[in-house]
């Protein structure tokens, strides 16, 4: 149907709103779909902070037995897999969802309903991972392949341990089943918003006008919809080994387990630029705003998120120098590698160069992004250190590398994305996130984070190996150990700050209006919240700076054009729910076919079918306007 | 020394004065010293431009922090491509500076050891390292000894899940990945005691899974060598009829008897070694020494003995609490004769 712009809430014609939960399963809005993103990312990070702090107080003190071995393991297992794939990355995805159509003028991403098909597959892969922790106490009494469910092969899952013969438990299956579905979801939401960004541009907006932050999204599509597809084989042939028997890591059967080592880091590498690159895209937004500047260079910085992505793809091996892959792989990957210090350089000292000569205001998120640039920095250069192989042979599997990675990941990513969520979360509620809390919250975040990640790099070099769940006195880790046990807690606090933050001020936060930071991107000029339709009007973009231009000049930045516009948006539907719904059981069958026989297997794969026959023959029916 | 030495080993200190020996920049080889110089190198390069970057971001804040007080808006600069282009080139210069140095030493660690090289077998085992010396003709477990001087190839395997070998002041660390072989060779500079731990997650007692390595001089070394090659010279008749007939058998291999399984460590000279399970019960508190306290040693064998699973989570050395007491005293005083 088309209406009018003035009565955008009748959008759909004859059928009653749904109201209430209904509201959520069916939406369609990618603003909608954004916030639940952001709540359900919200909730597994801090599951997965949880976690964190349960391997930190067992390694508080060498000789700690708060937890066994086997609990050790299942619990780091998941702190790596629940961050990386229920925390971070749709964390960026409610940004991307959210944020997206807003900078680029659209009114919602070009397959709505596909959008929400991504969300719903990937709550359901989230929580297929994490149920085991209600099942495991429940069923381990039952023994046999219920004696370990929680997923415990640590994040890379390296085969052989992975295989039937030393892990002969579900443990394994469910996260093969959790990764598959999230996989899905990942790649589905990957081309959707790849054509979005290709197609839905507002008239005028070339795609140097792009804002930065879209910029990087596009990026990371392009990863994650080429990248997927590796640890999606590398899963299935892991599936075949262990259900039907197959050999493909198995080197008794003359497969061998290096195959699974590429393909996950395929896969894994690219991953580490999905993590990055989106919070890259927020500090390009935010240092800008805050400095009351341009983004120094932009056409350098969006090049330089290319470039990385690119070479994201050609480093791979530079997980696997200990693996033993020869010199010529060695050094080919090395310098593959160091080359990738060169765009993230040139990053640095753009951003740099933005808030030189700037008005700075330092509001939270300006703060949080300039924590990300020094802690980022941190992250990279000790990254160039194991770029070199014979270095990394001390380093690699060590406390070092752990440092390493939570500087690009947390220092990186997560201060990032915490900049977006003060900076955003105006737009997306209407109210101002609470300032003294917030900056009460960056400084116990900056403090608990060096704390506990900076001594891991001592500890890292006294030679303290990861993934051991105890130590002995002795080697000079036990202090090292406790103060990153303290940094952590104080971290936590830090973070349980920052939600009662969000909570408090999403009901009563200080009004703000459509743009409270006086930014320059197109989001700014929809209400806080944007109506359902975004814009009343599609407006032609004239600048890469449209609404800043528009305020301060010198050009144009965007105008609107005359009369009324016929605005078009898709109903609310069901399916997009059904049909991730029958997905989740297809894939789950093959665990029910493990616990209660084949044929209780076939039936549950055969109603998954039935269940995404009908939801998509329906979907493809269901009409997309009245 | 080389004085770009000193800041990372002051560092260092602060947290270990006591001399550690996982710690990897204190190197005891001609492999782990070329390591560190490359990374002394790396570092130095970071650290400046750790300083420049942190430098820079918190003089620009403080300079440029607003104060309310700004007319108007500041100069709206949307960038200088030949400041762009110095930092995009200027990073090549430094990175070629370490490139070249790694890509070296890559193909010359990886390059095939002389011709008079000791050659070690190594295989991971849940959760302990199998070594054999394969010239020689024996096998031991979780205590290399390896001589002074001497171009060392060990040639890493497992038949089971992936490890890793590491002992940082000699060799680094490569994995022992299924149904491969690969390579580590080095030359130890300085006798002593080394600490080495396996560093690929291998499931439940992976932080159990130690070793170490003696490093003797030739002579020293040539004389442990021989004495491994025969069986140990004070071990009883009665002393092994304890331990057959506690089924210890079914396992272990002890040279020059009929215990020949490999399913355990080879434990032909176990009263020998600093420790057992893997490192994990040490026969002294001061192991630089390598000197073997005799009580401590009889209790770890005891504790071990009694009960393996709870010394080491998932070990497939079962509980052997219902031994009776004459028949562990036995036993454990016969592997302790194992010299």
């Amino acid at each position: 149907m088309s209406a009018p712009a003035a009565v955008p809430a009748s959008h759909h014609g004859t059928s009653a709103e749904p109201t209430g939960i209904m509201s959520w399963l069916t939406t369609v809005d990618h603003k909608k779909i954004g916030i639940l993103y952001g709540v359900s990312a919200l909730a597994f990070f801090v599951i997965g902070g949880i976690e964190g702090l349960l391997i930190r107080s067992q390694l508080a003190v060498p000789g700690n037995t708060l937890l066994s071995a086997s609990t050790y393991n299942a619990v780091f297992t998941m702190h790596g897999t629940t961050m990386i794939f229920l925390g971070v990355m749709p964390l960026s995805a409610a940004f991307f969802n959210y944020m997206m159509p807003l900078q680029i003028g659209a009114r919602d991403v070009v397959f709505p309903r596909l959008n929400a098909f991504s969300f719903w597959l990937f709550l359901f892969g989230g929580l297929v991972l994490n149920v085991p922790f209600l099942l495991q106490p429940l069923l381990s009494g039952q023994g046999g392949v219920f004696t370990r469910m929680i997923p415990d092969g640590a994040w890379v899952g390296y085969s052989t341990l992975t295989g039937k013969t030393y892990s002969p438990y579900l443990s394994i299956d469910i996260w093969i089943c959790g990764l598959q579905i999230l996989g899905i979801a990942s790649m589905a939401a990957g081309f959707n918003f790849i054509v979005t960004i290709f197609n839905m541009r507002a008239p005028g907006m070339s795609m140097l006008r792009v804002p930065v932050f879209t910029w990087m999204t596009l990026v990371v599509q392009f990863l994650v919809v080429l990248s997927f597809p590796c640890i999606t084989i590398g899963l299935v042939l892991l599936l075949c080994d262990r259900t039907f028997g197959t050999s493909f890591y198995v080197p008794e059967g003359g497969g061998d387990p290096v195959l699974w080592q590429h393909l996950f880091w395929l896969f894994g590498h690219p991953e580490v630029y999905i993590l990055i690159l989106p919070a890259m895209g927020i500090v390009s937004e935010v240092l800008p705003t805050f400095a009351r500047k341009p983004l120094f260079g932009a056409p350098f910085v969006i090049f330089s998120g290319i470039t990385i992505g690119l070479l994201g793809f050609g480093v791979w091996s530079h997980h696997m120098f200990t693996t033993g892959l020869g010199a010529a792989a060695d050094a080919a990957f090395s310098v593959a590698t160091m080359l990738i210090a060169i765009p993230t350089g040139v990053k640095i000292f753009n951003w740099l160069a933005t808030i030189y000569g700037g008005h700075l205001r330092l509001t939270t998120a300006m703060l949080f992004a300039l924590g990300f640039i020094g802690m980022f920095t941190m992250g990279g250069l000790s990254g160039i250190m194991h770029a070199s192989p014979p270095v990394d042979l001390q380093q690699h599997d060590s406390y070092f590398v752990v440092a390493h990675f939570h500087y690009v990941l947390f220092g990186g990513a997560i201060f990032g994305l915490l900049s977006g969520a003060y900076y955003w979360f105006p737009k997306m509620s209407g109210r101002f996130m609470d300032e003294t809390l917030g900056k009460w919250t960056f400084a116990l975040v900056l403090l608990g984070f060096n704390l506990t990640f900076f001594p891991m790099h001592l500890v890292g070099a006294l030679g303290m190996p990861r993934r051991i769940y105890t130590y002995e006195a002795g080697m000079g880790w036990e202090l090292p150990n406790l103060l990153e046990t303290i940094g952590a807690f104080i971290l936590a606090f830090g973070i349980l700050l920052f939600l009662v933050n969000l909570v408090r001020s999403a009901k009563s936060g200080a009004q703000a209006g459509p743009n409270p930071w006086d930014a320059a991107t197109l989001e700014w000029l929809t209400d806080s919240p944007p109506a359902p339709h975004n814009f009343d009007k599609t407006p032609t973009v004239y600048s890469e700076r449209p609404v800043w231009e528009k305020n301060h000049g010198p050009g144009p930045g965007y105008s609107l054009p005359e009369g009324e516009e016929h605005i078009h948006l898709p109903p609310p539907s069901i399916k997009p729910f059904l049909l991730s719904a029958g997905v989740t059981l297809i894939l789950a069958s093959f665990l029910v076919m493990t616990v209660a026989g084949t044929m209780v297997g076939l039936g549950v794969t055969v109603l998954g079918l039935a269940t995404v026959l009908y939801a998509s023959f329906s979907w493809f029916l269901e009409p997309g306007h009245h | 020394m080389n004085p770009s030495r000193l800041l990372p080993l002051l560092l260092l200190g602060l947290m270990a004065c006591k001399g550690t020996t996982m710690n990897t920049l204190v190197p005891n080889s001609d492999f782990t010293e070329e390591v560190l110089v490359i990374y002394e190198r790396i570092f130095w390069w970071t650290a400046l431009l750790f300083v420049l970057v942190q430098g820079l971001l918190i003089w620009i804040v403080m300079r440029f922090k607003a104060t309310g007080n700004e007319k108007g808006e500041p100069e709206q600069v949307h960038g200088n491509t030949q400041l762009e282009l110095t930092w995009t080139v200027l990073p090549v210069f430094i990175l070629l500076h370490i490139a070249i140095p790694t890509v070296a030493t890559i193909f010359k660690s990886q390059a095939p050891a002389g011709p008079d090289a000791l050659v070690i077998n190594a295989t991971g085992k849940q959760w302990w390292f199998a070594f054999e010396y394969p010239s020689q003709g024996f096998t031991t477990a979780n205590e290399l000894h390896v001589p002074e001087g001497q171009e060392v190839e060990i040639r890493l395997q497992s038949d089971n899940v992936m490890h890793a070998f590491w002992v940082p002041q000699l060799a680094a660390k490569r994995d022992m990945v299924p149904g491969r072989v690969n390579r580590i060779k080095f030359t130890a500079t300085k006798q002593g005691l080394y600490l080495g731990q396996c560093a690929e997650f291998c499931s439940d007692s992976h932080a159990l899974m130690r070793f170490r390595v003696v490093v003797d001089s030739k002579e020293e070394f040539a004389r442990w060598a021989a004495a491994q090659a025969q069986p140990a010279a004070t071990a009883t008749a009665a002393g092994f009829q304890a331990f057959q007939g506690a089924g210890c058998t079914a396992c272990h291999a002890i040279t020059g008897t009929t215990a020949e399984a490999n399913i355990g460590p080879n434990l032909s000279h176990v009263g020998s070694r600093t420790s057992i399970a893997a490192g994990v019960l040490a026969h002294s508190d001061a192991f630089e020494s390598g000197e073997i306290d005799p009580a401590k040693q009889r209790a770890n064998f005891e504790r071990w003995i009694k009960n393996a699973p709870a010394v080491k989570p998932g070990s497939k050395m079962p509980a052997f609490e219902q031994l009776p007491p004459e028949q562990l005293s036995a036993v454990v005083d016969y592997l302790i004769s194992l010299k």
